[in-house]
Order: C-alpha cells, then sequence, then structure tokens
C-alpha cells in the first residue's frame, strides 16, 4: 500500500509524465471456486501486482460459487475475468493470466508494442 | 440432417404402433402448429436450436417459448439474451401482447441481458465459460426456471477470444443445460453451408429447427423445419408460418393424411333447384364445392346465396372476398334480394376481405387458418381463387388449397371457392388446376345465341351422389338466382329471350294442334252422321222396294188364284165338273 514506486526505471521519460506513477489500480478478479484456472490465476495477478504495482493497487477476489448474484453486475461470462475498474479505461483480461505480457498490456502498464 | 436420421433410426419408427411405445417427454411451446408438427412440442430437458438468418423470427419464436409456458404450462423461464437489452426486449415483445414486465415481477421470467464487448476483452491464458453457467443456474434457481433461452449464441463467439475454447465450452453448455433438466432453446445464425455458424450446434442439440424468409414476386414468405428430432418423429417439411399480433404460428396443414371423415348429412345450397340437381338434398357437409366460370356469370352470387342459407340454419360462415369490401358484398347482395346484414349482425356471418396482394400466400393461409379457429365456421367461402394467383405461383396455391382443404375438412367444414375462368380459358380447366381437391364442380358459364348473352349452370361433378347432367338457364333476378329448364330440342339448348321464343312456338304449336285435332274431330263426326244418313236412306229405299215387291209377289199370288179360278168356273161352264168342288179337285 506504498505509493512510493518501487522501479524507477520503469517509468520512461516519454511515459512517465502521462501516467501518474501514483495511479491507484482497482482490480477485481472473479474466479469459480477452486478451479486449476481459478487458483492460477489468483497466484499469477498477485505475482504481477507485487511485481508491477506494489503498494498501489486494490485487488478483490470474488468466488461466483459463493456470490453468484454479482457475475450479473460486471457482465461476467468467462472465467477467471480480471477487471481493471481503475484507472479508466475499464478492462476485462480473461484467462487464468499466466501469459503476464499481456497481462500487462491489458492493465495499461506495458503499451501495446 | 444425416445425424438425425442416424439417431432416430435405432429406436424402431414409432409410427406403426405408437401407444406401446414410450414417447419421448415433449415441452409444449404454446405456439399454434409447432406442437403439431413436433408431435407435442419440444424435447423436454433438452437443448433445441432455433436457427436462421438475420430478422427470420428466431428471437420471437425463442420467446414466445418462454412467455406461453410461463402463462400457460406454469414453467418459469429465463431468457439469456446476448443481443438486446432487457429493456429492449421488453419494447420489442410488447406490441404481441406479452407483457413482459409483468411477468418478470411475477417471478414468471427472468431477463438477464449479457453484454460482452470485444474491445474491452484481453485474453491471457485459459478460461472457461464458467461465469455464464453460474449466472444461468443463478438465474434459474432464483424462479425455479423450466426453461431457458439463450439469444443468440454466436454473440459469444462475436465477442470472446479462442473459438476452440467456446466450441469445447459450447459443448459443456448443452450437457450443462441437460443435467439442468431445462427444456431450452439455443438461437444461432446460420452458416454457409451448415445450419450454424460454428457447424457444431446442430449435433449437440436434440432437436434443430430451421427458420427461412424468402422473397418470392415481391412477397415474402416465412418458413419453419425441423430439421432433426432425436427420438421422435416429426414433419419434415418447409411449412409457412406467420408473425403477427398474437405471436409466430406455424401452419402444419400439411395433408399428413387423408383421414378426414366424410359426412353423408345434406345441407342445401339455398337454391332449391340447385338442390334437385344434386341428388335432390345440396352438397354434403364438409365437402369442398367450386364455383367456376367466365366474369360476370354469378359465382359470387352462388356463394352468398350458400351463405345465407347456412346463416338461416344458425350456422357460422366465414367469408373471404379477395376482391370486394364486405360493405360492397352487402350492398350488391341486397340487389338481387340477399340480405347478408341482419346475419352480419347476428355474428354469423364473417366477412374477411382482404387484397391479394396484402401478403403473401403463406399468409393468407395463415391468416384463413386462424380465422378459421377463431370464428370456427360451419361454412368457409372463399372468393376468388384465382386472385391468389399472382404471377407464376400456380404450383404453390395448389399446395396451400390443399392445405386449407384438408384442414377444412378435418373440421367438417363446408367450403365453396370460386374460381374465374378467364376468356379463351378452357372452362374445364381452374386456374390454380384444384378440381382433384375438389367435391362438388359447378360451372356457370356464359351462353351466347342470337346476340345475348345469357348464363348457364351445370355440375361437372359432385362426388358420391347422384346429379343432373342438365343445363340449366340461371337467372339472377331481383328475388336471388333462379334455375330454369333450358329448351333442349334438335336445336341444341337455348336460353334467354331464345328460349321464350322457343317456348312460345312450342306453345303456339301446340295449340295449333290442338285445334287441329279438333277439326278432325269434327269432320269425323261428320263423316259419320253423313254415312249414317246414307245408310238410313238406303234403309228406306230397301223398305219401298222391299213393300212393292210384297205388293207385287201378292198381285201374282192373286193373279195366278184368280186364273185357276176362272179355270174351274170355265170347265164348271162347259160341264166338266157339276159343281166347283174344292174337295173334289183336290181329290182328282
Amino acid at each position: 500500500m506504498t505509493t512510493k514506486p518501487t522501479r524507477p526505471a520503469q517509468p520512461t521519460v516519454k511515459r512517465a509524465p502521462r501516467k501518474a506513477v501514483s495511479t491507484r489500480y482497482i482490480l477485481k478478479l472473479y474466479v469459480a471456486g477452486q478451479s486449476p484456472k481459478s487458483v492460477n490465476a489468483i497466484a499469477n495477478i498477485k505475482k504481477i501486482c507485487e511485481e508491477n504495482l506494489q503498494g498501489r493497487y486494490e485487488l478483490e477476489v470474488i468466488d461466483l460459487y459463493l456470490r453468484p448474484q454479482l457475475a450479473q453486475g460486471d457482465q461476467i461470462v468467462a472465467v477467471p475475468t480480471l477487471i481493471k475498474k481503475l484507472p479508466p479505461p475499464l478492462r476485462r483480461i480473461i484467462g487464468d493470466l499466466s501469459d503476464t505480457e499481456r497481462v500487462l498490456v491489458g492493465l495499461d502498464i506495458r503499451s501495446k508494442d | 440432417m444425416t445425424p438425425s436420421r442416424r439417431k432416430t433410426q435405432p429406436e424402431p419408427n414409432p409410427r406403426s404402433a405408437p401407444k406401446p411405445r414410450p414417447q419421448l417427454p415433449k415441452a409444449p411451446t404454446g405456439i399454434q402448429g409447432l406442437d403439431e408438427i413436433t408431435g407435442g412440442g419440444l424435447p423436454r430437458g433438452r437443448p433445441t436450436l432455433v436457427c436462421g438468418d438475420v430478422g427470420c423470427g428466431k428471437t420471437l419464436l425463442a420467446m414466445q417459448f418462454l412467455v406461453r409456458g410461463a402463462t400457460e404450462y406454469d414453467e418459469p423461464g429465463v431468457f439469456l439474451a446476448f443481443g438486446e437489452t432487457a429493456e429492449d426486449l421488453t419494447e420489442n415483445v410488447a406490441s404481441l401482447d406479452f407483457d413482459l414486465n409483468h411477468l418478470v415481477a411475477r417471478k414468471k421470467i427472468v431477463l438477464d441481458y449479457v453484454h460482452i464487448e470485444r474491445s474491452e476483452i484481453e485474453q491471457s491464458g485459459e478460461y472457461d465459460l464458467e461465469g455464464l453457467f453460474i449466472r444461468l443456474g443463478a438465474a434459474i434457481d432464483a424462479i425455479g426456471a423450466r426453461r431457458v433461452v439463450l439469444d443468440t449464441i454466436e454473440s459469444l463467439f462475436a465477442g470472446l477470444p479462442n473459438p476452440l475454447i467456446l466450441r469445447a465450452e459450447l459443448r459443456r453448455l448443452f450437457c450443462w443445460l441437460k443435467d439442468k433438466g431445462v427444456t431450452a432453446i439455443i438461437t444461432g445464425e446460420r452458416g454457409d453451408n451448415t445450419l450454424s455458424r460454428n457447424g457444431l450446434e446442430e449435433y449437440i442439440s436434440d432437436c434443430v429447427i430451421v427458420l427461412d424468409h424468402r422473397v418470392s414476386a415481391q412477397t415474402s414468405s416465412r418458413y419453419l423445419r425441423v430439421v432433426k428430432y432425436r427420438g421422435s418423429t416429426h414433419g419434415t417439411n418447409e411449412y409457412p408460418f406467420l408473425i403477427d399480433s398474437d405471436g409466430i404460428s406455424v401452419l402444419p396443414i400439411t395433408s399428413l393424411g387423408l383421414k378426414h371423415i366424410a359426412s353423408s348429412e345434406r345441407i342445401s345450397t339455398g337454391i332449391p333447384r340447385l338442390d334437385a340437381m344434386l341428388g335432390g338434398k345440396g352438397y354434403y357437409r364438409g365437402s369442398s364445392v367450386l364455383v367456376s366460370g367466365t366474369a360476370g356469370t354469378g359465382k359470387s352470387s352462388l356463394a352468398a346465396h350458400f351463405s345465407e342459407a347456412a346463416c338461416r340454419r344458425g350456422e357460422r360462415v366465414l367469408y373471404f372476398s379477395f376482391e370486394e369490401s364486405p360493405d360492397q358484398i352487402g350492398r350488391n347482395m341486397r340487389s338481387i334480394g340477399i340480405d347478408l346484414q341482419p346475419w352480419i349482425k347476428k355474428g354469423l356471418l364473417h366477412i374477411h376481405a382482404n387484397r391479394p396482394t396484402s401478403a403473401g400466400l403463406e399468409m393468407h393461409l395463415t391468416k384463413m387458418h386462424k380465422a378459421v379457429n377463431a370464428i370456427k365456421p360451419q361454412v368457409v367461402i372463399v372468393d376468388s381463387l384465382s386472385d391468389l394467383v399472382l404471377g407464376d405461383n400456380k404450383a404453390e396455391v395448389k399446395a396451400m388449397l390443399m392445405r386449407l382443404v384438408d384442414s377444412l375438412k378435418t373440421s367438417q367444414i363446408t367450403t365453396v371457392f370460386t374460381s374465374l375462368t378467364k376468356g379463351g380459358e378452357v372452362l374445364e380447366h381452374t386456374s390454380v388446376s384444384v378440381s382433384s381437391l375438389i367435391d362438388t364442380w359447378l360451372l356457370v358459364r356464359d351462353i351466347e345465341i342470337s346476340g345475348e348473352r345469357n348464363r348457364g349452370l351445370y355440375i361437372l361433378k359432385s362426388r358420391g351422389m347422384t346429379h343432373s347432367n342438365q343445363i340449366r338457364e340461371f337467372l339472377i333476378t331481383d328475388h336471388g338466382v333462379e334455375l330454369r329448364d333450358v329448351y333442349i330440342g334438335h336445336e341444341g339448348g337455348l336460353t334467354g329471350s331464345v328460349r321464350l321464343n322457343k317456348e312460345a312456338e312450342i306453345e303456339a304449336a301446340r295449340l295449333r294442334k290442338d285445334q287441329e285435332a279438333e277439326a278432325w274431330q269434327i269432320e269425323l263426326e261428320n263423316k259419320r252422321v253423313a254415312l249414317e244418313a246414307q245408310i238410313a236412306k238406303l234403309r228406306a229405299d230397301f223398305a219401298v222396294q222391299e213393300a212393292a215387291s210384297l205388293n207385287l209377289i201378292s198381285q201374282e199370288k192373286a193373279v195366278k188364284e184368280k186364273l185357276e179360278q176362272g179355270h174351274d168356273e170355265m170347265e164348271v161352264h162347259r160341264k166338266v165338273n157339276v159343281k166347283p168342288n174344292k174337295s173334289g179337285r183336290g181329290s182328282t
């Protein structure tokens, strides 16, 4: 929960001013029980967040088996789904998040090159 | 198609002996006609695929299945929409008398809008559709749903990456729906060469219904076909269907069999002389009657007569007019002394007037079918068949009529069709060659003699009854149709004023003959009198002659006696005998 950027090298000269370093990330991960994909997804996102967004993210993991009524509100179809609520734009990343590169792109942490 | 055959074959054909075999449980759709085609509805507890191109009524069919289930069969349902929001859906079907808000409030239906925005989605690693399953499962459990609709499945493929995963998940979804025991409709778009875009759904569904929408001669028609139905027989034809304010109705009128019962009850045609021509009693109830003829020969008048007669018997009549408005029919028939207005007021006569161009054939057929079902008439009039022929659709008209005739016959409805024969056509040809479907065929024709056009009527055929073989002259008077005997003699059949002339001539000739006979009689009498006079005269002459002859004879005798007497006296005188003695003379 610290606001201090962990990797000073990451924000390059061009990207740093446009995207505030202190941007907070609000993430929701929808999973279904203890399925392998769910377990993997939780592990993967935690790792990615710790590595890239340490101290400036909130991650909520929702098990749809326990709270199925939440699926409708966030338009969940595929599982696991990671939703980036903030910063805008809203993004959904589906899958077990094993492809870290794509997760970073999806979270706008890294641009598509 | 092939997989269905393969799947259904192991089960012996239930058509031959349907009773002892357990029937696949079915969930009625509540869609008129569809339940008949499928033999009771969709496979209960199994998924059904409804596919078709855009705008052919997939969503509506699915929605109707759900609404009818909720309202009529007490089976709540879940509608999972991928294309339209719940609000849009509610608005769209409100025009069809489906009050979704009400049903949703009563927890009979759950509407869930699944929105997938492709641009928001990024894939990282493997995923599945468990979210959708959970969502659907929650909705099903919330109201205890028995029916589920997924509309349309293509949106998933459009919105989510990795079709391979989706295909696998789709298969799982179908199985999952089966496990849940819900009767499901999954709608899908048609692929180029396959029934569904992914070429998958039709194989994993237990029942596949294809909807089609075709335009011919500028009128569009919708068709429905059951391509596959595992474990059940079904009608395989393409059936036209219609979307109107009551939703979808399918027309399964396909002549599935010629099974209608044949009534021997006879009903009057409304024209006594015509009844007489038809074996004295009129048409059979439940038969199909065709009145064909050239323009202006009184086909509609015959139909109106029949309508009125039926109304008088207290029967309901449904009159489909493709030429005249109800008002015009009323006026025109009044002019020949048939007042239909009271029957309309009484609710016995229903006139449905429509321009034939207003809809495609199937639409007309469906409308007619619906009207027949709603009004339940004993008599149906179709005036006229020829109007339905637009362009080159005779074969379709015939097919349509066959279905109509069969359905009406099954319901024991007597039907009168009129058909216009165009000038130059052979009279015995109807414009749509329906003669084989017709039981009684009346032909009205023009007879042109010496500058006059008169109408003649004859019975071309009438199945199952003796009927007159004569042409009758057909008069339209201000008190209805009258049939007159036609003069038939060595000059052929005569009608109109020629007939009147001829009749006058015959009358004159008869009079003349009478007079001649009388003259002969008198002459004969005269002759007899003359002869008798002659005989009397001869007799008188004879009497005179006889008298004279007798006189002469007696005179001769007297003379002879005298002579003899003179001789005796002379002898006495000569003293031969002393005394003239008779006895002495006799003794000598």
